[in-house]
């Protein structure tokens, strides 16, 4: 078993970096496989306009629903855009929205958590607030944000993010109560460290890890959210192509062209798929003591 | 055990009440005028002051809420600015086709997953372990409409085997209505099937783990009646807070799923409020479906004392 390494030895550098990493793959082929398709579609959506897209906005009334072909790979829409076109420039808004969805909701996820797991009154007062809109169900409340902000990408963005806050919120407080209760903590405390310092040396360190993971599965939620709303005409205005919205718009031709709908869906499961992956990989890799106990 | 349910039906007072505060501020908070908003970019300003007044947007926020309050307390969800109708007997009317969803889910889901769950527990790390982990993980991320939209692919276009979307009420035959259920069902309930059984599994995985299941076999007690009697039944308070929890995934996709499947229920009055701007629509749906989420979570809290008697006399 010498060859076989651990998670932890990968972290700590042991062995050779190709050693180490044949022995990674090896031993997760999922992952290696999440990975390769994650940095496919993200190289796919950044390199658009080159990967032998037309205009994805272009309307061509002759070429209305045609199957996929070899001029049209994904096959055409109800107004003969190019699915492909659609599909890969599609990948953009995903991107962007999952991954400013996951920024934003850690960031002041982070923030809230730290506050409430050190003020008493402030966390009487904001886990009050975080279980109230945990309890309205998330896609909901985007919808009426949606509905009341308007459609751009910035509102989806926020109206996303609201939703996911509560969750991160409690992760970073429940380690900040945690971690408080250990000794080297009392002991910062007792040898007379500021708070301040105390976040920074000892708190945070130890939170970064899970945030790291949560923010992960918070950006294939975030992904999956944005495809629901624009699917149902509460999301990215229509004129932008994004996944939600090219399946809304094949919705009703589905029984004859129904490479309108399929193309997006099976980009949006497999992206959703690979972030997912991704996320359990890092949780896997970066907190052993998570990973058993899921 | 009576004043240990009194406790947790008045902790659940603050979240309805929250719930209540946000939804009502939902449309202040944008900062610009909610009449406007509702009678959209073209309306005229006699249409926006109409509207305002009809709303009582006028009035001071406080008063306003009190007011929308006490409504909702009678029942009073208020009134459509589509086809003036009132909210509540919207959502009433809509009803039995997202009730038939969501009960069929969940005991499709609970029916699938927690055997799949203890299988996968009881094999840990062998094949059908690794099997069941992988159906958990495609669970999550496959949106339900793609997997709606390829179920009705297979069954409904290439095999003509059940109707491609609409609904049967149950008043017309349980056949005929089972029949429409059974896709949207499928659909919705894979996602639910994946975070049950994942739970179910780390949680049996634990209590296998323990000094009284080592006993409970050097007695000679056969697996099943180890793994059913003792395992399951101590590993269940985190699966059903699990179940409970995830009614608030299975609300999402029900707006989804009758979408897709154009089931006319109370999801379907959602998505078709969004185009109308048709807001207090919207805003009662959305109080509706807080409130049986925090029941449901109410209930479950109480069941935990079924499970584990030691909780009716913790403080």
């Amino acid at each position: 078993m010498a060859t076989v390494l651990t998670p932890d030895d990968l972290i700590a550098g042991r062995g050779g970096r190709l050693v180490r990493f044949g022995t990674f793959a090896r031993r997760n082929p999922t992952f290696v496989v999440g990975m390769v398709l994650l940095s496919l579609l993200v190289v796919a959506s950044l390199a658009a306009p080159v990967l032998g897209t037309k205009d994805p906005i272009a309307i061509s009334v002759m070429d209305r629903l045609q199957a996929p072909s070899e001029e049209h790979l994904f096959g055409t829409d109800m107004m003969g855009r190019s699915v492909y076109s659609r599909v890969i420039y599609g990948g953009r808004v995903s991107l962007i929205v999952g991954l400013s969805v996951a920024f934003a909701a850690t960031a002041i996820g982070l923030v809230i958590g730290l506050l409430a797991g050190y003020l008493n009154w402030f966390d009487t007062i904001i886990m009050r607030v975080m279980d109230g809109l945990m309890a309205i169900p998330s896609i909901l409340l985007a919808i009426a944000l949606m509905t009341l902000a308007g459609s751009s990408i910035r509102n989806i963005i926020i109206a996303i993010t609201i939703p996911e806050i509560p969750r991160v919120t409690r992760l970073v407080r429940g380690m900040v109560l945690s971690v408080r209760e250990q000794p080297f903590v009392e002991a910062a405390i007792a040898s007379g460290t500021k708070t301040a310092r105390l976040v920074r040396r000892h708190i945070l360190p130890q939170t970064i890890t899970p945030l790291i993971v949560q923010a992960t599965y918070v950006t294939a939620s975030a992904i999956i959210s944005e495809a629901y709303l624009s699917f149902l005409g509460a999301g990215t205005p229509p004129e932008i192509p994004s996944w939600g919205n090219i399946v809304a718009e094949g919705r009703a031709f589905f029984t004859v062209a129904p490479w309108v709908v399929l193309f997006p869906s099976v980009l949006l499961a497999l992206t959703v798929l690979s972030v997912n992956i991704l996320g359990d990989g890092l949780r896997d890799t970066l907190d052993p003591r998570m990973a058993r106990r899921m | 055990m009576f004043a240990y349910v009194v406790r947790r039906v008045i902790a659940t007072i603050p979240v309805m009440f929250v719930v209540a505060v946000f939804i009502f501020l939902l449309l202040h908070l944008g900062g610009s005028d909610p009449a406007a908003i509702i009678a959209g970019d073209f309306a005229a300003p006699e249409h926006v002051e109409r509207i305002r007044e009809r709303l009582g947007l006028d009035r001071p926020l406080y008063v306003q809420f009190v007011d929308w309050f006490a409504g909702v307390l009678q029942g009073d969800l208020g009134t459509s600015i589509f086809n003036n109708r009132a909210v509540s007997d919207l959502i009433v009317q809509r009803l039995e086709p997202t009730v038939a969803l969501t009960v069929s889910v969940i005991i499709f889901a609970v029916a699938v997953a927690i055997p799949l769950g203890v299988l996968a527990a009881w094999q840990a790390g062998r094949l059908i372990d690794r099997m069941v982990m992988v159906v958990a993980v495609t669970g999550f991320s496959l949106p339900v409409f793609v997997l709606g939209y390829l179920l009705i692919l297979g069954f409904s276009i290439e095999l003509d085997l059940l109707p491609v979307q609409g609904y049967t009420p149950l008043a017309e035959g349980f056949w005929p209505f089972a029949r429409h259920l059974i896709l949207p069902t499928l659909s919705l309930g894979l996602i639910y099937v994946a975070l049950i059984a994942r739970m179910t599994r780390a949680s049996v995985i634990e209590v296998l783990n323990q000094d009284y299941i080592r006993t409970a076999r050097a007695k000679g007690l056969a697996t099943p009646s180890v793994l059913l009697v003792h395992a399951l039944k101590n590993a269940a308070i985190p699966i059903v807070t699990t179940i409970g929890l995830g009614i608030a995934l299975l609300i999402s996709g029900v707006v989804v799923t009758e979408t897709v499947f154009s089931l006319p229920g109370v999801g379907r009055l959602t998505v078709d409020a969004i185009v109308r701007k048709d807001y207090p629509v919207i805003q009662g749906v959305i109080l509706v479906f807080s409130f049986v989420y925090v029941v449901v979570n109410l209930l479950i809290d109480l069941s935990y004392s079924l499970f584990d008697p030691r909780i009716r006399y913790e403080r």
